[in-house]
């Protein structure tokens, strides 16, 4: 794959330019424009419904928009089942419900894309996938299967998986709101982690104080609109719009 | 965590009156009773009953050698049909739930087409079609259209088992296999497969079941399997009662093990939910 430098030198990771996108006669994805570059962490916050599902997983193409452009490096997405496979190595994706393949044990899991995907041998896979394991603090559960691993665990298994990958961006939606309360900590931890090492996040989360820590930006999206994109501290201090404020006074009394 | 429930569907909270156990038990007093039945006909009808001639179809000892008896020869192919039958079938099942799954038009039309045509013509019928059109057409002789027509009649079946057990396969599965980067491949052979094929076990192993009775069909096509060598035996011999009481007890000998087999496997499916 050819380097992923913008003409103007600037590292572009992720455009959206006017993006629309339907389900049938439901326009879930209102002209949405969109710059995210190398070394972003974004939070995406909005009511149920708003399209922030819809809208990262346009990302890698788990959804398919029918209007405007989207780049993941530069790089057009298309309907090329090969390219969008490349694109898709290259864009890690965690799950609110963790989708660990429950057959594999942990191990296993963040062995198969490498070996199957990228073409590593087996024992290198393994070595990379015991230093993810590590880097999420989990690596005595191994050679677990993922039905005996907690919530917590298994969503970090998850973020294992994916970076073994090693992906350029890593997308998560709402990764702790299928988590009971005790976990949720431990996760947002590995996640801040992460994000302390410089990677691209693209993350959906009403985690407001995961948000304030981690976030260069936050997103207010609203019946399929990007409705406010700022710094947390304007987010939260002097949001522009009056939607923007009643949704944060929603979220926040609770 | 991942909702696993619908795939149980199908084996789960099954009265006792449905179970395998029952089946087998309701079967064997059926059986005690017909006989009984049959008996007292037989012997209403002065029925000339020569037991003593039908082992020598089984086997026989001549010169010290052990020879296999016209009953067993019959019996090897018909298993040799069912096997390269039911491997056909397979393949064809797979194909064609490949096919419907697929996004492809013609594709999908294809699938509907054979499906269809299977579903709503007698097997009698499929059977003549590959004999008498399809054999002659491309030369195949008798013992391959047996097995090709068997393994089109089943594969249908076999398609729709496929294609039940891969949907039951979460779609968040799909998702985080064509997230990882995954090519269609190594998602259906790594994720999917591993995933659906302990479901479609139990189900698999009963159209086997099926697919050993069905091969009786091809004693309409000449082929000398166990049903056409009783019919041979009986031509000569006008034992009908022994023999076809033989044949079908030869086939219950196959077909109830694998029935047992059905059901311990549905049992740990079960076990694994
Ligand atoms: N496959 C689909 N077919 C039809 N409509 C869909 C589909 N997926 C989502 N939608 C609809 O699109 C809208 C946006 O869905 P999306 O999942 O992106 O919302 P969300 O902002 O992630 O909400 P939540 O916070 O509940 O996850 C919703 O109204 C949803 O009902
Ligand atoms: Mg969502």
């Amino acid at each position: 794959m050819a380097a992923a430098v913008n003409v103007d030198g600037c590292n572009k990771m992720i455009e959206f330019r006017s993006v629309n996108k339907w389900y049938g006669d439901f326009h879930v994805l209102k002209d949405i424009d969109l710059d995210i570059e190398a070394g972003q962490r974004v939070v995406i916050c909005g009511p149920s419904g708003s399209g922030k599902s819809t809208l990262i997983r346009c990302i890698n193409r788990l959804e398919e928009h029918q209007q405007g452009e989207i780049l993941v490096e530069g790089e057009v997405l298309g309907d090329n089942p090969v390219a969008n496979a490349l694109i898709r190595r290259k864009v890690g994706m965690v799950f609110q419900q963790f989708n660990l393949f429950p057959h594999l044990t942990a191990l296993d899991n963040c062995t198969l894309g490498p070996i199957k995907a990228l073409g590593m041998s087996r024992a290198e896979a393994q070595e990379r996938a015991r230093a993810q394991l590590e880097r999420v603090k989990i690596p005595e559960q191994a050679d677990k299967f993922p039905q005996a691993l907690s919530g917590g665990q298994q969503q970090r298994v998850a973020i294992a998986r994916s970076l073994c990958m090693e992906p350029d961006v890593m997308l998560f939606d709402e990764p702790t709101s299928a988590l009971d309360p005790e976990m949720i900590a431990e996760v947002l931890d590995t996640m801040i982690e992460l994000a302390d090492s410089g990677m691209t996040m693209i993350c959906v989360t009403h985690e407001m104080g995961f948000a304030k820590t981690v976030a260069d930006t936050i997103m207010f999206m609203d019946e399929g609109r990007i409705v406010e994109a700022a710094a947390p501290e304007k987010f939260f201090n002097s949001p522009d719009s009056a939607r923007t404020r009643k949704f944060l006074d929603q979220i926040l009394i609770h | 965590m991942i909702d696993r429930g619908a795939q149980f569907e199908l084996t789960r909270n099954r009265p006792w009156w449905r179970g395998t156990t029952f089946d087998i038990v309701s079967f064997i007093l059926g059986c005690v009773f017909l006989a009984w039945i049959v008996y007292r006909g037989a012997a209403s009808m002065g029925y000339n009953w020569q037991w003593y001639r039908v082992p020598q179809y089984i086997y026989k000892v001549v010169d010290g050698e052990f020879i296999w008896g016209a009953l067993m020869r019959g019996l090897m192919v018909t298993l040799e049909i069912a096997l390269y039958s039911a491997v056909l079938m397979i393949v064809i099942g797979l194909v064609t739930t490949l096919l419907r799954l697929s996004r492809s038009f013609s594709g999908n039309l294809l699938a509907t087409i054979y499906l269809e045509i299977i579903r709503n013509t007698p097997l009698l019928v499929q059977m003549f079609v590959f004999y008498f059109v399809i054999g002659p057409i491309f030369g195949i002789d008798r013992f391959w259209v047996a097995v090709l027509g068997l393994a089109f009649f089943e594969g249908a079946f076999a398609a729709e088992i496929i294609r039940a057990g891969i949907l039951s396969v979460p779609k968040g599965q799909w998702e985080a296999a064509n997230a990882t980067g995954l090519g269609p491949v190594a998602i259906y052979r790594r994720v999917v497969l591993p995933q659906a094929i302990p479901l479609m076990l139990p189900p698999m192993t009963g159209l086997l079941v099926n697919l050993i009775k069905n091969s009786a069909i091809v004693s309409v096509i000449a082929v000398f399997d166990l049903t056409t060598e009783g019919r041979n035996i009986i031509a000569d011999t006008y034992m009908s009662f022994e023999i076809w009481f033989t044949v079908a007890l030869i086939y219950l000998s196959i077909t109830i093990p694998l029935s047992l087999f059905v059901g311990m496997l549905e049992r740990r499916v079960q076990q694994r939910s």
